[in-house]
This record gives structure tokens, sequence and C-alpha cells, in this order.
């Protein structure tokens, strides 16, 4: 005789799972990020820069000469006067240096321009006039060999970060730490939410076409939401599994290549160390498992309460106000994930990452910077053990709410009916 | 009589409202047992209890002899009154999932459907999607699947709701096939014609007791309590001295155009109905003197307000 629970599992998983749907997301959604990232590489490659010619009418004489321009911006002296300059169309931007520039700066430099002039143009150029005015005002202290003092004074600092509570030193990067905490929480938070309220919706269909009073006859309604939350949590991890092949793959495809650059001394130091940190295979694993248990846990403890939500309600617009018993929380996780990625080991990034609520995104966060063993274990202990408890609960709310049809029930009245026989 | 399934004293309470207060019913193996109620009386309650769906706060449920276990359900076929299908899903797909719930396997599963699915003449719908049916369609659909794994117990709540007089009367003939072939029906129903057709007892809830219940027959005849109607011909005034004389009740009723009249008479304490038709007799011409049987329409309806009056209907 069939297990009632993996029928109901099977039969979730595969409903979704042979969806149009879900096929082409899953294999759309990584190819437009792939080409997200290479779009602007794209467009830079196959786009000429459009090049802003400035018309430079210098009062002071000194000034222009020393403006030197980039692939953006070109720097022209102006052959005419300012009037004429103006009346030519086909003169985009004129900038004109006042008289008393060099002593006084912050009054009459102006820039002329026909339609608007971008924050990279403008602050370029002020850099530009900045430069130039220092270097004339050094020259009039008279002071041999300042070109050369300058040079030699100028500092360039790279910070490189070591840890060196593990056992093997590491060089980690803390910018690539901070953008995969960020990313990583990111999708965590994605996931649950967009998982968890596939959940709830599909419990309210189903309470709505009643198909669920049939259901019922055969299987324990606790059995039901628990086959629909593992039903739905199977069809996530096939999902990320998925893509995690396909990112897999990719990155065996292009690390040979990236190898060779890193050897040939192209990268710049950050990039290398990031590029070392995220081939560390100890690391990596140690990523991936982290972020799949953690996944997993919250996803299930937010879809017991997405359960809980939509069996109460007859509608999705009903659901709407009961539902941010668990958006609230989510939203504290996601800010609490920025705190935590500001200083990944404060006080208050420990018990974010282990209240249960919060932990699944604090805590990846955390891992991504490196985070003990015992820390990540207990977070999940507490929070799988959260979940048994709530998903005992929300069972008992979800046998009642299923067979409640019409009024909007309130919390108090759905607390009530975890407490029936 | 041999009981199949027997509730005893079921009290179930939710906050503020009782929904079954100290039920009990006896239903004989074999036999159809309709079990009737306003709108709310509690009637799904107690259905959702015997199908383990809630338990309840009081009361024990025996079935087959032994105390009613969530194993028990596969040997309970159950269609509810709110009843949908996954709409997305095939129809036979959809049928194999629930007759596998039920505790088939997979290859009996369809091989029983197909014969069903032949017998309603369906076949052709096998690979249709939900969505694509009408709702009657649906209906027999979920019958079937309620069917299928035959259990001892069937439950159908309101089963011909959605039919059309045809199919209705397929389903009902089918009904009465498996209860030929030994199954126990519990009918769950507000249209009375259906009860007197098909069932054999019955119980009557209304505000969540148990009122009424009993043989369809012996009930009926209960009701109608020495109730006779008569047609004659002659002066009613004759026929009403002869009730005040003798002690009858006489209710006047209409008159036809042929100057026939109709009354109902309820006889005297101990009079027998040999000595009221020689009375009768005497005063007017008698054309016709019958018993009255009460409709379970009319036993229902009084049945509700005496409750409602807080009397009983046999007191």
């Amino acid at each position: 005789m069939a297990n009632p629970l993996g029928l109901i599992i099977e039969r979730e998983y595969f409903e979704r799972v042979k969806r149009k749907s879900f096929i082409i997301t899953t294999i759309l959604v990584p190819i437009f990020l792939l080409a997200m990232m290479a779009l602007p590489t794209l467009i830079l490659i196959f786009s000429t820069p459009d090049k802003t010619t400035i018309q430079v009418v210098d009062n002071t004489g000194v000034v222009a000469p020393l403006l030197k321009g980039n692939d953006e911006v070109k720097f022209v002296s102006a052959s005419l006067p300012v009037d004429s300059l103006r009346a030519d169309e086909s003169i985009e931007s004129i900038l004109v240096i006042g008289e008393n520039a060099v002593d006084d700066p912050s009054h009459g430099v102006t820039l002329l321009s026909r339609g608007s002039v971008s924050m990279v143009t403008d602050s370029y150029i002020t850099s530009e006039l900045d430069q130039a005015i220092e270097q004339i005002r050094m020259s009039r202290y008279d002071i041999p060999d300042i070109d050369k003092i300058m040079s030699s004074i100028k500092a360039d600092t790279k910070l490189s970060t070591i840890r060196i509570d593990k056992e093997t030193e590491t060089e980690t990067s803390t910018e690539f730490s901070y953008l995969l905490a960020l990313t990583m929480g990111m999708m965590l938070y994605m996931f649950i939410l967009l998982y968890g309220q596939m959940v709830m919706t599909s419990i309210i269909e189903e309470k709505n076409n009643r198909v669920l009073e049939i259901m019922v006859s055969s299987v324990k309604p606790f059995n039901l939401m628990l086959g629909k939350i593992l039903g739905v949590a199977l069809v996530a991890v096939t999902q990320i599994l998925i893509w995690a092949a396909l990112i897999g793959t990719a990155v065996m495809v292009a690390s040979p290549m990236l190898a060779g650059q890193m050897q040939s001394g192209d990268m710049p130091a950050e990039m290398t160390a990031a590029m070392s940190q995220f081939m560390d295979f100890g690391y990596l694993s140690s990523l991936l498992i982290n972020t799949l248990l953690f996944f997993i846990g919250g996803f299930l403890l937010y879809a017991s309460l997405y359960a809980a939500i939509g069996s109460a309600v007859s509608n999705v617009q009903d659901a709407s106000q009961l539902s941010s018993i668990a958006t609230v929380p989510m939203i504290v996780a996601i800010m609490g994930e920025m705190a935590v990625i500001a200083s990944p080991d404060s006080t208050l990034s420990f018990w974010l990452s282990m209240i249960p609520f919060t932990s699944p995104t604090c805590m990846i966060a955390r891992v991504t910077y490196g985070v003990a063993a015992w820390e990540s274990i207990l977070s999940l202990v507490i929070l799988y053990a959260t979940f048994i408890f709530a998903i005992w609960a929300c069972g008992k709310i979800y046998r009642i709410g299923i067979f409640m049809y019409g009024k909007k029930p309130s919390v108090g009245e759905v607390i009530k009916w975890a407490k029936y026989k | 009589m041999d009981i199949l399934l027997s509730a005893n004293n079921i009290t179930k309470t939710y906050t503020g409202h009782t929904a079954l207060d100290n039920v009990s019913i006896e239903v004989p193996r074999g036999k159809v047992y309709g079990l009737l109620g306003p709108n709310g009386a509690g009637k799904t309650t107690l259905i959702r209890i015997i199908n383990h769906i809630t338990a309840p706060d009081q009361g024990t449920l025996t079935f087959n002899g032994h105390t009613l276990t969530a194993q028990d359900v596969y040997n309970i076929g159950y269609l509810p009154e709110e009843r949908g299908l996954y709409k997305k899903m095939k129809v036979g797909e959809q049928a194999i999932f629930f007759a596998r719930l039920k505790g088939l396997s997979k290859r009996d599963a369809t091989t029983r459907l197909k014969e069903w699915f032949e017998r309603l003449e369906i076949s052709n719908w096998w690979d249709k999607k939900v969505e694509e049916l009408s709702k009657g369609m649906a209906q027999k659909v979920q019958f079937i699947v309620t069917v299928l794994h035959n259990p001892e117990l069937l439950i159908f709540d309101e089963p011909f709701s959605g039919f059309d007089p045809i199919n209705a009367s397929i389903i009902k003939r089918e009904i009465l096939k498996l209860r030929d072939a030994g199954a126990t029906i519990i009918f769950s129903t507000h249209n009375m014609n259906s009860v007197e057709e098909l069932c054999d007892n019955i119980t009557l809830i209304n505000r969540s007791h148990d009122i009424l219940s009993g043989n369809v027959a012996e009930i009926r005849e209960r009701y109608a309590d020495r109730r006779y109607n008569i047609i004659y011909a002659g002066d009613p005034k004759d026929l009403l001295e002869v009730a005040d004389r003798t002690g009858m009740e006489f209710n006047a009723g209409e008159n036809d155009k042929y100057g026939n009249f109709t009354a109902t008479l309820r006889l005297a304490q101990g009079m027998t109905r040999r000595d009221a038709i020689s009375l009768i007799n005497d005063a007017v011409d008698i054309n016709c003197f019958e018993r009255m049987l009460p409709s379970m329409d009319d036993i229902f309806v009084s049945a509700v307000k005496a409750n409602e009056r807080g009397e009983s209907l046999f007191s």
C-alpha cells in the first residue's frame, strides 16, 4: 500500500516540475542573468564611446594647457570669443575659466552646455581643473624638483586581509565576501518568499475549489499540509541544483582561462584573492552545504506559516493582511542581514544568526566571511527545532482552517483553532 | 440486527458553539441510512467525525465491532457535499491518484477505473483535463473515485446535487446496486423524495441534537397515528356531527365539481377502523377511505418545528 504522504509529495512535485513555466524559468533565468552581466561589456565592445569635445576659453592663459582629457572628454582650446562660440550650434560645451580662477576657483569657472552633463563628466572636469590649479599653485613656491617630490610622496595602499583564526592561513577578500553575502542573503530571501507564497496560494486554491474536502477523507490534514510543503521544497531544491550545475559548468569552463590570467598577473590583487577564495574547495562546499541547509530550514519554517495562513482565508486578497505574520519577520531578516554584513562578528550579528526567523539570511551572510562550525550547527539545530514546533502548531490551525469559508478570521480566532482537540 | 457502524453519545464543541450534543446513530449493515436535518444542524460534523477528519470531544465510534481507527478510512468512501477536483490534472491520472490514496495499487486502480468509466459511458474523458469538464461530468468522476475501492461503508452527502434527472437516476441505480452487493450506505440529504425511495432507516438532526431516528416505514406509521383521508358525497354537517359525537377529529377539506368532499379524520382512542367506517357510512356516502401516510417532508418539517418549541414529535 502506497504511503499517503509520499503520494501527496509525488503529486505536488510532478504537478509543478512538469509545468512549462517551471522549465522555462529554470533554463531562462541563468541565461538572463548571464546576459545581464555580459550586456554592459557587449555594449562597450560594440559601441564607439561618445566623445564630448569641450571648447576651453581660458582667460588665465595657464590652466588650459594642463587639462589632459581622456577617452570620453576632449579639451580643445577655443580660438573664438565666448559669444561667437555660443552662437555656433555645432558646439556642445564651452568651459569658461575666469581670470581669477587660480586664486579663487570656487568662482569664475563655468561650463556652458547644450543638453545635460553627466555626473561622471562633471566630476572629471572638476578633478582635472583641481589638479591643474594645484600644479600651478605649487610651481609658484618655486621648489626645485617639485614633480619628483610629489610623485615620491604619493601613496597607493592595497590592504590584504589574512584570517589567522583558521587552521590554514588564507588570504580572504573582504569585498568579495561582502558581495557574496549580499547576493546569497537576497537570493535566500527571494526563494523563501517566492516558494513560501506558492504554498499559500496553492492551499487557497485547493480550498476554493473544494478538492480539500475530498482529500481529507483519505489523508490526515497534517500529512496533506506536510506533503505540500515538502513537495514544493523539492521543487525549489531541484531548481537550485539545476542552477548550481549550470553555474558549476560555467565555472569549470571559465576557470582555466581565469587561472591563466591570474598567473600572467594581469588581474588586480583584490580580484586574485577573490578568485582564490572562490576556487577553494573547502570554502565553496561549506558555502553550498550551508546555503542548502539554511534555505531548506528557512523555507520549511516560513512555508508552515504560509500554509496556516492559506488555510485560514478564502481568497488571496484576504491573505495579504494575515501574511504580514510571515512577511514582517522576513523583512527584519533582510534588514538584519545588512547589519550582519557591516560587522559579521558583532554580538547583534551573533544573535540575529541564532534567532530562527532571521537566521537563514543572517547566518548565510556570516558564512561567506567564515564562521565557527559550532555556531552554524547550533543555529541549524534551533532553526529545525523551531520548524518542528511551527509545523505542529500550524497543522492544528490548518486542520480547522480548511473547513472555514467566507468570513476572514482574526489572528485571535486563528490562534484559538490551534487549541481545539 | 447486524450493526456496521455505531456512534455513541457524540459531543463536539467549537468555541461558543456546540456542533453535536450527545448524538447517537446505529447503522445496520447492508442498508441505506438517511442522515437528515436542516442546514447547519451538525450532519457534516458527524460525517467528518466518522471519517476521522475531526475527533469528537466525547463519545465513541464502533466500526465492524471495534473502535473506529484511522486505518478504517480505507474501508470508507466519502463523497462530500462540497466537492472539487484538481483542475489542471487529467481525469484518468487524477482518478488513479485518489484511488492510490485509498490504498489501491496503480494497476488495480487502472483496471477498475476503466471498468467504471465504461459502465458510466465516460471512457473518452480519460485524457481530458478536469477544467474542460462540466459540473455534472466532474460529479460522475467524483462518484467513481468514492466507490472505486469497494469500501464497506459509503457516505454520500447530497449526491444528486448538480445532476440532471437522467444522470441522477443513473447514480441512484448505481447506489442501489452497491447496496445489493453488500455495501452499507449513509446518505445525507434535504431531498425527502429520495429518502422515501432509498432509505431504510433515518436519523434526523436539528440544532446539534438527534430528534428522531428509526425505520422509515415505522416512523411514517407512527406519525400517521390513526389518521385517514376520506372522500365522500353528502352534507359535511352530518359528518361533523358524527365526528363530534364519537370523539373523532375532523378537518374539512376541499370539494370538487362533482359534489365530492375531502376531509381528514383522526379516530378516537380505542376506535377500530371498522367502527369508524360504519359510523361515517350512516352519515354520508363514502367514495374513498384510506390511511394517511405522511410524506417524509411533512415529518421532517413537523419534527423540526416541534423541536424548536422544545417538544418531541411523538410525545
